[in-house]
């Protein structure tokens, strides 16, 4: 067995067991069913990418660390905090949240609340396996958020989950967001720091009908740091979800975004910015799946690989019979920065309705030498006109916000070589 | 000014530039004609420095300064400005943002103090009114869905808000129409001035009507074949680029 799936499996077995006997049997299922499986190889189309068996040979403890963050450099509240995988309850606040309920999965588990069934009981294709079903045997807290008011203007919510430099043991969280009918909400995840820790997050978004959620990851993980991230999002009618993820961190972090469209005139516009240097591999895979008549999603990528970095990018688009009139639009272009770079792109469409609209493009470049020239022959130095042209290369995916406020709340957070200086047009 | 001496260049290894002459002197305007393949937007390239075209041999001078191993905004720095035959279509990059980083860097580059958003939007202004410009093309991205005529108008107005000792236009008259035309010539007329040289590179006279040149060059085959005053230009849509270089020859 892979020596890190056997280290995980060790911190289960050696954990006081928490919640009722239906967690328990939940966690020791999904356990199971991840060590059947295995860890996945490279044959597999899903992991084709994946350096995988450098990263089966690593172990990792249970957290421990206890080192303190730089608590300065946090987001403005309503937040809430998680340091090394804990909840920091000094540091977290929910003011000026109104119509929100919030729970944490370790309270939930540990009461016997429904809400901890809604997630934990949740069965996973072999398929999924190891990292979902891991997650169910490991996750021992989250956020379980509730928005249960109209269309109020609330301030963002941040989710910060920082780590400190000497972490180097796992842990995983389980969270849900659920916008009641007509319900607003803009989330930001923040994931910062973390050493050579690994993490495994899952996120179940679920959106009533009418309702609308911004939801924003901000990934720049410490250059060590292994992350499994899933957010499966559930979308009714006439709900709309806004989605963007900026990759800058990590040393390998999977990104699993699957969008589900399961009512008339359900919509996700999604954008991200994968930005791998030194030897990162961002390992990005979305599915959106059109279910319901009259669906719409974008999905608008934009990949740069610089060092010796890897950029996976894997973006599925089904439509499902009976789901006619839907409109899917997925791109994604990619950048590479260096000679020893990589990027992998492979864009899947699967349509099985009629009178659908279904784009997708793909592409691998270089800066337009042309362009660099030109933008050096007026005395732009070559280093800013390489930014200025970066820049311009991926503004288009910030632009699927669609909202300058906001990315004027993001910008203070973004890593220095995305920090926008009025250059876009 | 520009002093280039037994010039030649290679560029993907094909020598284009074989044995080029040219003296330039501040407030003179020489037109270099010739015919496709002559070598004339090569030799844009080489003055600005454009990655892949080659000097193997001889020397470029720029008010006594060898310029051949500057990089293409250090030449920009120095004053030399090539308003391009194709100019460069860049969508996401703000026109405006674009123009203020390159005056500032050339400035700043020269040891002069940049100009803040104000002082620079002062400058746009006079500079738009001078061309007829609509502000409307600032707004907009670099060349990014511009026409044939304004992409050239932008040119020039990059040329008058740089202002260069040396201004190289390489075939700007190319795809214009004639009130097109006219505009840019009036354009770079207003730039004219006793510091200031002028490269103008065309395939035809019909621009020489508009920007009156003190010096022709004919040039084909990599290098010049004969020079003389404006009349030299007539000649040539009279005769033909053949006739004269046979006739140089």
């Amino acid at each position: 067995m892979a020596k890190l799936l056997e280290s995980l499996a060790d911190a289960f077995h050696s954990r006081a067991p928490d919640g009722g006997v239906r967690v328990r049997q939940w966690r020791e299922a999904a356990l199971a069913q991840a060590l059947r499986v295995g860890f996945p190889h490279n044959k597999l189309e899903r992991w084709k990418y994946a350096p995988l068996r450098a990263m089966a040979a690593k172990s990792f403890a249970p957290e421990t660390c206890a080192s303190g963050i730089d608590e300065t450099a946090l987001p403005p509240v309503p937040r809430v905090v998680f340091v090394n995988g804990r909840f920091h309850q000094a540091l977290s606040s929910l003011e000026g949240l109104t119509g929100a309920r919030m729970t944490r999965l370790a309270v939930a588990i540990n009461g016997d609340d429904e809400r901890a069934g809604v997630v934990m009981g949740r069965v996973f294709d072999d398929a999924e396996a190891p990292f979902a079903p891991l997650n169910t045997a490991l996750a021992e807290d989250g956020v379980l958020l509730e928005i249960v008011a109209g269309d109020a203007e609330r301030p963002p919510l941040h989710l910060v989950f920082i780590g400190s430099d000497d972490a180097a043991g796992s842990h995983a969280l389980r969270h849900k967001i659920e916008c009641r009918e007509g319900a607003r909400l803009t989330v930001i995840e923040h994931h910062h720091g973390g050493g050579a820790a690994l993490d495994n997050q899952f996120w179940h978004v679920h959106l009533k009908p009418g309702s609308r959620l911004v939801h924003v990851r901000l990934q720049s993980l410490d250059p060590r740091h292994i992350q499994f991230s899933r957010t499966d999002a559930a979308i009714a009618g006439d709900a709309q979800y806004v989605r963007l993820d900026i990759d800058t961190g990590g040393h390998y972090v999977r990104h699993e975004l699957n969008l589900s469209l399961q009512g008339k005139h359900a919509s996700a516009r999604s954008g991200g910015v994968l930005w791998a240097e030194g030897t990162c591999t961002l390992d990005t895979r979305l599915v959106s799946r059109h279910q319901a008549p009259d669906t719409a999603s974008t999905l608008l990528w934009r990949g740069l690989a610089d060092g010796r970095s890897l950029a996976n990018f894997y973006g599925g688009i089904r439509i499902d019979a009976g789901a006619d009139g839907s409109d899917a639009a997925l791109s994604n272009k990619n950048l590479l920065l260096s000679a020893q770079a990589r990027i992998n792109t492979q864009p899947a469409l699967e349509i099985h309705a009629d009178e659908v609209k279904a784009a997708h493009g793909a592409t691998v470049g270089q800066l337009d030498a042309g362009a660099l020239f030109y933008l050096r022959s007026r005395g732009v130095p070559e280093a800013e006109a390489m930014a200025l042209l970066t820049r311009a290369f991926y503004a288009e995916a910030l632009a699927v916000l669609d909202d300058d406020d906001l990315l004027a709340v993001l910008t203070p957070h973004l890593p220095p070589r995305l920090q926008p200086e009025g250059a876009l047009s | 000014m520009l002093e280039i001496t037994d010039l030649h260049a290679t560029v993907g290894g094909k020598e284009i530039l074989k044995g080029f002459n040219l003296t330039l002197a501040p407030g003179q305007v020489h037109a270099i004609m010739g015919p496709n393949g002559a070598g004339k937007s090569t030799l844009g390239y080489v003055l600005t420095g454009r990655e892949g075209y080659e000097i193997t041999r001889g020397k470029v001078l720029f008010n006594g300064q060898d310029i051949s191993a500057l990089e293409p905004e250090q030449r920009a720095a120095l004053g030399i400005f090539l308003a391009f035959q194709y100019p460069v279509e860049i969508p996401g990059v703000n026109n405006t943002y674009f123009l203020r980083t390159a005056l500032n860097a050339q400035r700043k580059a020269r040891g002069e103090p940049e100009l803040d958003s104000m002082a620079f939007l002062k400058k746009v202004r006079e500079k738009l009114s001078v061309l007829h410009l609509k502000d409307e093309l600032l707004h907009r991205a670099v060349n990014a869905g511009f026409s044939g005529g304004e992409k050239k108008r932008n040119e020039i107005f990059q040329l008058a808000l740089l202002e260069p000792k040396l201004a190289i236009l390489d075939e700007t008259d190319s795809g214009l129409d004639i009130d097109a035309l006219k505009a840019v010539a009036e354009g770079v007329n207003a730039m004219r001035s006793p510091e200031r040289a002028f490269l103008v590179i065309t395939h035809y006279q019909r621009l020489l009507d508009y920007i009156k040149p003190d010096v022709v060059h004919v040039m084909s085959e990599g290098r010049i074949v004969t020079s003389g005053g404006p009349e030299l230009a007539l000649r040539l849509e009279r005769d033909g680029y053949a006739a004269i270089a046979a006739g140089a020859a």
